[in-house]
């Protein structure tokens, strides 16, 4: 299989995967942001977007994807899977979707590695766009920040599927053959979006200082943990001070043959954005050597294997990196190294940034990007319940109609019971003061309020004794004052609102009125007996 | 060349055809444009790069991808907007439908016109219901949302076969395949065109050919 495809095309090819799969996850990863996502178009090819998409890449994304891969590339047997999962404020947390990047055993040996592969890559990033805009984890995510966060995790090997619970859907985003085999990318969700995690979700306040990690017993765990989506570093729009792009600096200006695809040139640069002065020209066919990552955690993408490269090399090289090569490049000295911190973002810095994400400040991490976003996406996240703020001062607020001149202060002495226990007669001096209660010119005051919860109880029936519990209290209807009547709407409602029950539906009278029927019968039947003849009759008119 | 030929069909409220149909036809259109060429010598050429961004709907619970260019998205928002008022103003029940079809140029000798070869054609039915009260119009656009997700799926699965696709032309011949009169995206050369269904079921009324660019006549 080796021989049929030479060793140029081999190198692009795996190039080809390995960028795939890193644009493939910052493409999940951005769409979970739970913001918008724009990007613009440029018709002068800029050599810095592969596969001629803008897609902007987060510098953390990208470091725990090569941390994944680590150094390998998709498989049959291994395969890049990003999970996506939902954290509430209380702790629980659900995985949401899986998505996939696989590679099985079905070559296609006659396609053209730099040609169609690579605008059949492009597609299939095309198609993974609008897909997951339309699972239903988008929405979740488009609404997290209160009440729970979208997080990430990005594993290499087999594909667990086992928390998505029963039922899970899957939708195939697409495949492209190669001639090492055909990379699949598929997505399988969760559609029980019923909380239903590992322990029963139950309304128990968390233990203080432990969230419980469902992840303990993952295999993964360790080595991947999970990471929110709705934090972005400072900079990340390509500004000169941070030095985080320095991952794509492994450029693909490539340039296509309009002619038979065997008189291809494609070629491969190195170039970095803020050199002042780029090296390399589209011709500069440049060797690869190869794939190989070394074990670093500090290393953004860059081996010592590429020592080869006569072009300026990134400065977001690490300076303080062991390994750090002195770089060989044709610039000789002067090379712009910016002082870099970078890749202090590594797995600290991630950590730090998952405490502080914690979904009582969701409202702080998502707010964060929203300078340069649409405001909309902030109010958006905000909505939903009110905070828990909120819903506290509501149960202090006593409901008074409307058009009521009474002063607030004067109804919140029974605040926090609930309305019935107002019952009390100690309370009824408030309503003998109440205008609304008692109107001048009504002729039933006294105390209609009273009259009305002592009424029913006495009359006959069985009706009174349920309605006792669900008289109103304080009934202050708007718009109740009328000047025509001499009573207004309140105390009529209340003088009203325990009718006596209809006689026929009370049990003796029924009981009644059952019995006469049943001796009724035989005279009825009788009468109708004579008269058949005109019955017949009528009946035949109808036919 | 066989032409394929696909078709989708949507249930909506009259508020919400824009939207729809602006969804479909740019997630098509997603697919079917590339970065802008620019020839260099030896018969090489670069591509541009295609960006992208979100758009929310306003009516339905949907969000779709289009390509980042305001140009495409105007003209397609033109004729889409042509279409909601004739459906609106025809007196059917409210069945229309919208073709976005893909062609090749093929140059004929004088004195015959050239020849438009189609290779793949997108039909979108639509049929307007009108709803009567705000729960169901609630209901109606989650499940709209819903079934936009669907189609989308399905534009997808048709994408990702890899069936025929015109071949990548040469300059002289990039303007028989591609729409280059764009700024910043260059999709396939494509139309749009749509008919609405009168209450007979015959498809007469109005038929409506729309070029976004004036290339051809037929």
């Amino acid at each position: 299989m080796e021989t049929d495809l030479n060793s140029q095309d081999r190198k692009d090819l795996d190039k080809f995967i390995k960028f795939f799969a890193l644009k493939t996850v910052q493409v999940i990863v951005q769409s979970r942001l739970g913001e918008k996502i724009c990007t613009r178009s440029s018709s002068s090819p800029t050599g810095s977007d592969w596969f001629n998409l803008a897609i902007k890449d987060i510098p953390e994304v990208t470091h725990e994807a090569k941390k994944a891969l680590a150094g390998q590339l998709p498989a049959v047997g291994r395969s890049m899977c990003v999970e996506i999962s939902l954290k509430t404020s209380e702790g629980d947390s659900m995985e949401l979707e899986i998505w996939c990047l696989e590679m099985n055993e079905k070559c296609d040996k006659e396609i053209k590695v730099s040609y169609t592969v690579y605008n059949r890559l492009s597609l299939l990033l095309k198609s993974l766009l609008a897909i997951t805009r339309v699972t239903p984890a988008y929405r979740l995510s488009r609404k997290q920040g209160h009440e729970y966060v979208i997080l990430y995790r990005i594993y290499f090997g087999e594909v667990q599927l086992n928390g998505l619970g029963e039922g899970f859907q899957t939708v195939r985003v697409g495949t492209v053959g190669t001639p090492v085999g055909t990379v699949t990318l598929s997505c399988a969700y969760r559609i029980n979006l019923a909380f239903m995690s590992t322990r029963q979700f139950e309304r128990t306040p968390p233990i203080m200082g432990i969230i419980i990690d469902h992840f303990v017993d993952r295999p993964y765990s360790s080595a991947s943990p999970m990471h929110p989506c709705n934090y972005r570093t400072a900079g990340e729009d390509g500004s000169g001070t941070h030095p985080s792009v320095e991952d794509s600096q492994e450029v693909c200006t490539t340039s296509f043959s309009t002619s038979p695809p065997t008189q291809c040139v494609f070629t491969v640069t190195k170039a970095h954005f803020q050199t002042p002065t780029p090296v390399v020209t589209d011709t500069l066919r440049v060797p690869m050597a190869g794939l190989a990552f070394p074990h670093q955690p500090a290393a953004l993408g860059v081996g010592s294997a590429d020592l080869a490269y006569p072009v300026v090399f990134a400065a977001g090289l690490n300076a303080t990196h062991p390994h750090q090569p002195t770089v060989p490049g044709k610039e000789g000295g002067g090379l712009p190294f910016a002082p870099s911190n970078q890749p202090a973002h590594g797995a600290q810095a991630d950590q730090e940034r998952l405490a502080t994400c914690m979904p009582s400040d969701g409202a702080h991490c998502v707010a964060t990007p929203s300078s340069s976003e649409d405001t909309e996406t902030v109010s958006n996240s905000s909505e939903g319940r009110p905070s828990p703020h909120d819903v506290m001062e509501t149960i202090f607020v006593r409901k008074v109609g409307a058009f009521v001149n009474k002063p607030i202060n004067q109804v919140t002495l029974t605040n926090l019971d609930i309305p019935f226990a107002m019952f009390a007669p100690k309370h009824l001096e408030l309503e003998d003061a109440d205008p609304m209660v008692h109107p001048p010119t009504s002729p039933e005051t006294g105390s209609p309020l009273q009259g009305s919860l002592h009424s029913e109880g006495s009359s006959g029936g069985s009706s009174g004794n349920t309605h006792d519990d669900f008289v109103m209290i304080d009934f202050k209807p708007a718009f109740s004052k009328d000047d025509i009547l001499p009573m207004d709407l309140g105390t009529f409602y209340r003088e009203f609102q325990n009718p006596p029950q209809l006689s026929s539906l009370s049990i003796d009278i029924g009981a009644q009125s059952m019995a006469e029927d049943l001796d009724s019968l035989p005279e009825k039947l009788a009468v109708h007996e004579r008269n058949v003849r005109e019955f017949d009759a009528f009946v035949e008119t109808l036919q | 060349m066989n032409c394929r030929s696909e078709v989708l069909e949507v249930s909506v409220e009259g508020r919400q055809v824009e939207e729809a149909m602006l969804a479909v036809l740019h997630t098509v259109l997603l697919h079917r444009s590339t970065g802008k060429f620019h020839y260099k010598k030896e018969g090489t050429y670069s591509i541009g790069t295609v960006g992208t961004q979100d758009v929310d709907c306003d009516f339905i619970d949907f969000t779709y991808v289009r390509v980042s260019s305001d140009e495409l998205d105007r003209a397609l928002r033109k004729v889409v907007g042509e279409f909601k008022d004739a459906l609106r103003n025809s007196s059917g029940d409210g069945l229309g439908q919208m073709s976005l079809e893909f062609y090749q140029k093929k140059k004929s000798r004088w004195p015959f016109s050239d020849e438009c070869i189609l290779w793949e054609v997108w039909t979108v039915k639509v049929h307007v219901v009108a709803l009567a009260t705000e729960q169901e119009r609630q209901i109606c656009r989650e499940k709209v949302g819903e079934k936009l997700c669907e189609k989308i799926i399905n534009i997808v699965e048709v994408m990702n076969r890899h069936e025929y696709l015109p071949k990548m032309p040469t300059q002289s011949e990039v303007d028989n395949v591609f729409d280059t009169g764009l700024r910043d995206v260059q999709p396939y050369l494509y139309k749009i065109s749509f008919q609405i269904t009168d209450t007979l079921g015959t498809s007469v009324t109005t038929t409506m050919r729309r070029l976004i660019k004036d290339t051809l006549a037929l």
